[in-house]
C-alpha cells in the first residue's frame, strides 16, 4: 500500500478545478446578493426615502422635504425613550456581560453534569421576546400584586423587570460564546503562568480575559444592539406604563424605549407615519455609529496569539 | 451514546425544518375562501360574467366563522370569489396598513368606523351615494360622511352597550330592576349587595379589569357619558378642538362605583383581563357586568345563562334627569370600500354587499352576529339587549349616542386615560385622569 501523492499535480489539479469556478463567482454569488437586496437594500432605501414624505400606505408617498426630521427632534417622547433605551442598554451590558462570563467560567472548570447546566442556561434564549414578556410579566405581577402594585405602576419596577428580563435571555447565549472563548485559551499559557507563580485572579486577569477578548468583543457587540432594539418584551411587559402627565395634556411613557416609541408615532395616525419613519432612520444611524464605536474599542484590546 | 445523540439531533433539525415551513404561513392567517371554485361553472344568476374579486379585511374576530361560511356561500351561488381575511385582535390599523400597500391585491372591502379612521384612509373610500347596497338603508344615522358630503362609510349594524344585569342574582340579593332608576339608587342597591357579599356568595359588579383585553370598556365607553353629556350641553356636531371636562366628576363617581364594590382589589385591576371580568359575570359571582349587545352569545352559548335572566340597564353617572336615559347605541362597524381597487373588484364588492344585506342567507347571518341592521330586509334577533334597547326607546328615552367616535388619535388618547385610570385606581391621583382626558383631547387633536 503506497500512499504517495505528488503535491505539484495536486495543486495543478486544484488551480484547474479552482479558476473555471472563480471566473464564474457571480453566479454563485447571485442568490445570496439577490436576497440582500431584496432584503435589505431595496427596504432601506425605501425607508430613508419615505422618511421625507406623508404617506398612508408605503405606495401613495408625498414628498415633504425634512419636516418629518424637525418634528421628531421636537418630540419630547423621542427624547425621553432615547435617555431611558441608554439606561437599559448600559445597565444590562454590564449585567448579561459579567453574568455570561461567571457562568461560563463555572462551566468550564469540569464540574460534574455541565453540559446539561448549559443547555439550561441556554433555553431561554429559544423562547419568543413576546411569550417571554408575558410570563415574567406574570411572575412580576404574581409577586408584586401580593404588595398591591404591578409591574405598570412602577418606572423602577418596570425598569429592572426589563433589565432581569434581558439578563434571563441572553445570559445563555453570551454564556455559549465565552465557552467557545474560553476553551480556546492555550493550557500551556495557564500552565506557565501557573509555575510562574500566579494565583487564580491574576491568571484570569492577565491570561484568560486578554486571550478571549474576541469573544468580549463580539459579546458586548450583542448585548448593546439588541438592548437598542429591544421591542417585543418592551411591548408586552410594561407598554411603555406608566405614563406621566404633563400639564399641556402630552404623555411621556416612562418605560417606553426607542422602538416602541417609533412603533407608537408610526401607528398614532395618518399624518404622523413620516416622522415615525424619520426617528426609524435616526435610530438606525445612532445604533450603527453606538456598534462601530464599540466595536472599534473593544477591538483594539484583543490580541494577537 | 455518540450515534443516539446525533441521531437525536438529527431528528430535532428535521423537526424545526418541518415545523418551521408549517408554521410559516400561519401569520398571515389568510383563508382564501373557496377561491378555487372556477367562474365558468358558476350557476348563472341574473349578474353578468363573473370578473372581479372580493377582499374583506374583517375586524370581529368573533365573526371570522360566519363571514367564512358566508363568503363560500356567496362563491359557489355566484363563482365571485370572496376571500376574508380576520386581522388578530387589536391590530386592525396594523393589518390594515400592510394590506393595503399591496396594489391589485389589496382589500376591497375594509372597516373604517370612526372620525379617526376617516382621516386616516378617507382618500380610500368610494363614495356609496347611488349604490344598490346604500339605496337598501334604512337610516342615515350610523353613516360616516366626508365634507364633501360622500358617503365614506357605512354603518351595517349598531351596538348597544350599559350595564348588563343577572336578573336572577340581583333577586337572590333582596332587589329588583326597577328599583334602579338613577345614580344614586344603582349605588344604593350596589353598595347593599357588596356589603353582604361574604353572605351571599357573589358580589356587586365584575372586575374592572385595566389590561389590554379589558380596558375599552372604560376608555372606550364608559368614557363615552361624560363627553355625551358635555357634548350634548353644548351642541357638538364635530369633532371638538378641545374638551371642558365638566362631566368629569361623573366619571369618578361612575368608576369609584364599579371599583370599590367588586370583588377584585382596585389596585389588582392593572392586569385584571377581560375574560376574567367576563367568567365572573358568566359564573354567577357578579350581578353587574359593563358590556354591550355583542356579549350576548357568549353569555348565552360560552356560560350558558338564560337570556332571561339577563337584562341590559343603562349606565347612570349622576346627571340630572338622567333618569330618562337610555342605552348606549351606535356603531364602529362600517364598511368602505376601496376605491383604488380595480372597477371590477369595486362592481364586485357592492355587489356582494348588497346580497349580504338582502339575501335570506345573509341577513340571517347578520342578525345572528350583529344583531338588528339599518337594512329593509333586517331579520329579528333573538339579542335580548337589543330588546332592551328597544324598550327605553319605546318608552320615550334619549339614546346616549356614541359621542367618543370624534376622539382624536383614539388609539393614543385612550391609553394614556386607561394609564391614568391604572394609577388612580391603585391609590394614585384622579388629577392625572383629568389631565389625560381633558388635556389629552387637546394634544391630540393638535397632533393629528
Amino acid at each position: 500500500m503506497k500512499r504517495r501523492t505528488k503535491p505539484s499535480s495536486a495543486a495543478l489539479s486544484a488551480t484547474l478545478i479552482r479558476r473555471p469556478i472563480q471566473r464564474c463567482f457571480a453566479i454563485f454569488l447571485l442568490p445570496t446578493f439577490a436576497a440582500f437586496c431584496i432584503g435589505f437594500i431595496y427596504p432601506f432605501a425605501k425607508g430613508i426615502y419615505l422618511s421625507f414624505c406623508k404617506f398612508t400606505t408605503t405606495s401613495n408617498a408625498k414628498w415633504i422635504g425634512i419636516g418629518n426630521y424637525l418634528k421628531a427632534f421636537q418630540d419630547a417622547s423621542f427624547m425621553h425613550a432615547f435617555q431611558y433605551t441608554a439606561l437599559v442598554a448600559i445597565v444590562s451590558l454590564i449585567v448579561i456581560n459579567v453574568l455570561a462570563f461567571a457562568v461560563a467560567y463555572a462551566l468550564t472548570r469540569g464540574i460534574k453534569g455541565s453540559n446539561t447546566f448549559r443547555t439550561v442556561f441556554f433555553m431561554p434564549n429559544l423562547i419568543g421576546g413576546i411569550v417571554l414578556g408575558y410570563i415574567w410579566s406574570m411572575i412580576f405581577d404574581g409577586i408584586l400584586s401580593r404588595y398591591g402594585t404591578s409591574i405598570v405602576l412602577s418606572t423602577t419596577y418596570g425598569y429592572w423587570g426589563l433589565i432581569i428580563l434581558m439578563a434571563w435571555q441572553q445570559i445563555g447565549y453570551m454564556m455559549i460564546i465565552y465557552i467557545a472563548g474560553l476553551q480556546s485559551v492555550p493550557g500551556d499559557l495557564i500552565e506557565a503562568a501557573k509555575i510562574d507563580g500566579a494565583n487564580g485572579w491574576h491568571t484570569l486577569w492577565h491570561i484568560t480575559i486578554p486571550t478571549i477578548m474576541p469573544s468580549i468583543t463580539i459579546c458586548t457587540f450583542l448585548t448593546l444592539t439588541n438592548s437598542f432594539k429591544l421591542f417585543d418584551q418592551n411591548l408586552v411587559l410594561n407598554g411603555g406604563q406608566p405614563f406621566v402627565f404633563m400639564a399641556d395634556g402630552t404623555v411621556i411613557r416612562s418605560t417606553e424605549m426607542l422602538a416602541l416609541n417609533i412603533y407608537n408615532t408610526f401607528y398614532l395616525n395618518a399624518n404622523s407615519r413620516g416622522t415615525g419613519q424619520a426617528k426609524a432612520v435616526l435610530f438606525f444611524v445612532l445604533v450603527a455609529a453606538i456598534a462601530l464605536i464599540q466595536f472599534s474599542a473593544t477591538r483594539r484590546k484583543e490580541i494577537q496569539q | 451514546m455518540k450515534k443516539l445523540f446525533a441521531l437525536i439531533l438529527v431528528a430535532m433539525l428535521a423537526f424545526a425544518c418541518v415545523a418551521c415551513q408549517t408554521a410559516a404561513p400561519a401569520p398571515a392567517a389568510e383563508k382564501p375562501a373557496a377561491t378555487q371554485a372556477p367562474a365558468t361553472e358558476a350557476p348563472a344568476v341574473d349578474t353578468p360574467a363573473v370578473t372581479g374579486k372580493v377582499y374583506y379585511l374583517n375586524f370581529k374576530p368573533e365573526a371570522d366563522a360566519a363571514w367564512q361560511a358566508l363568503a363560500a356561500q356567496y362563491t359557489e351561488k355566484t363563482g365571485v370569489p370572496v376571500t376574508v381575511v380576520t386581522a388578530a385582535s387589536g391590530t386592525y390599523s396594523e393589518t390594515l396598513t400592510a394590506e393595503m400597500d399591496k396594489g391589485a391585491a389589496a382589500p376591497t372591502l375594509f372597516q373604517c368606523g370612526n372620525k379617526a379612521g376617516l382621516d386616516t384612509w378617507g382618500d380610500f373610500c368610494y363614495d356609496f351615494t347611488g349604490t344598490d347596497v346604500y339605496k337598501q338603508m334604512t337610516t342615515n344615522d350610523f353613516n360616516l360622511f366626508k365634507d364633501s358630503g360622500e358617503v365614506a362609510a357605512i354603518g351595517y349594524c349598531y351596538e348597544c352597550f350599559g350595564i348588563i344585569v343577572n336578573t336572577a342574582l340581583l333577586e337572590k340579593a333582596g332587589h329588583s330592576l326597577s328599583e334602579i332608576t338613577d345614580f344614586a339608587s344603582l349605588k344604593a342597591v350596589v353598595e347593599d349587595i357588596h356589603k353582604n357579599a361574604a353572605t351571599l356568595g357573589f358580589d356587586a359588579f365584575t372586575s374592572s379589569g385595566l389590561d389590554g383585553s379589558s380596558s375599552w370598556r372604560f376608555s372606550g365607553h364608559l368614557a363615552n357619558m361624560p363627553l355625551f353629556y358635555e357634548f350634548r350641553d353644548d351642541g357638538v356636531t364635530a369633532q371638538p378642538a378641545s374638551i371642558t371636562g365638566k362631566y368629569m366628576e361623573n366619571f369618578k363617581n361612575i368608576w369609584d362605583l364599579y371599583i370599590n364594590n367588586s370583588a377584585t382589589a382596585p389596585s389588582q385591576l392593572a392586569t385584571a383581563t377581560g375574560d376574567q371580568a367576563e367568567a365572573e359575570f358568566g359564573e354567577g359571582k357578579a350581578v353587574f357586568y359593563q358590556n354591550g349587545s355583542w356579549e350576548f352569545s357568549n353569555l348565552t352559548t360560552k356560560f350558558a345563562m338564560s337570556p332571561d335572566s339577563l337584562a341590559m340597564i343603562p349606565i347612570y353617572v349622576g346627571v340630572d334627569g338622567e333618569s330618562n336615559a337610555g342605552l348606549c347605541a351606535g356603531t364602529e362597524n362600517m364598511w368602505a370600500v376601496n376605491s383604488k381597487a380595480a372597477p371590477e373588484d369595486i362592481q364586485a364588492t357592492l355587489d356582494f354587499l348588497n346580497w349580504v344585506v338582502t339575501s335570506d342567507e345573509g341577513t340571517t347571518m347578520m342578525a345572528e352576529q350583529f344583531g338588528p341592521i339599518p337594512f329593509k330586509n333586517a331579520k329579528e334577533t333573538t339579542n335580548v339587549f337589543f330588546n332592551d334597547a328597544n324598550k327605553y326607546l319605546a318608552e320615550g328615552k334619549y339614546v346616549v349616542t356614541w359621542a367618543f367616535n370624534f376622539t382624536p388619535n383614539v388609539d393614543t388618547w385612550r391609553a394614556g386615560v386607561v394609564a391614568a385610570l391604572t394609577q388612580y385606581s391603585a391609590g394614585g391621583s384622579w388629577d392625572d385622569v383629568v389631565t389625560a382626558f381633558v388635556a389629552g383631547w387637546a394634544t391630540q387633536y393638535a397632533a393629528q
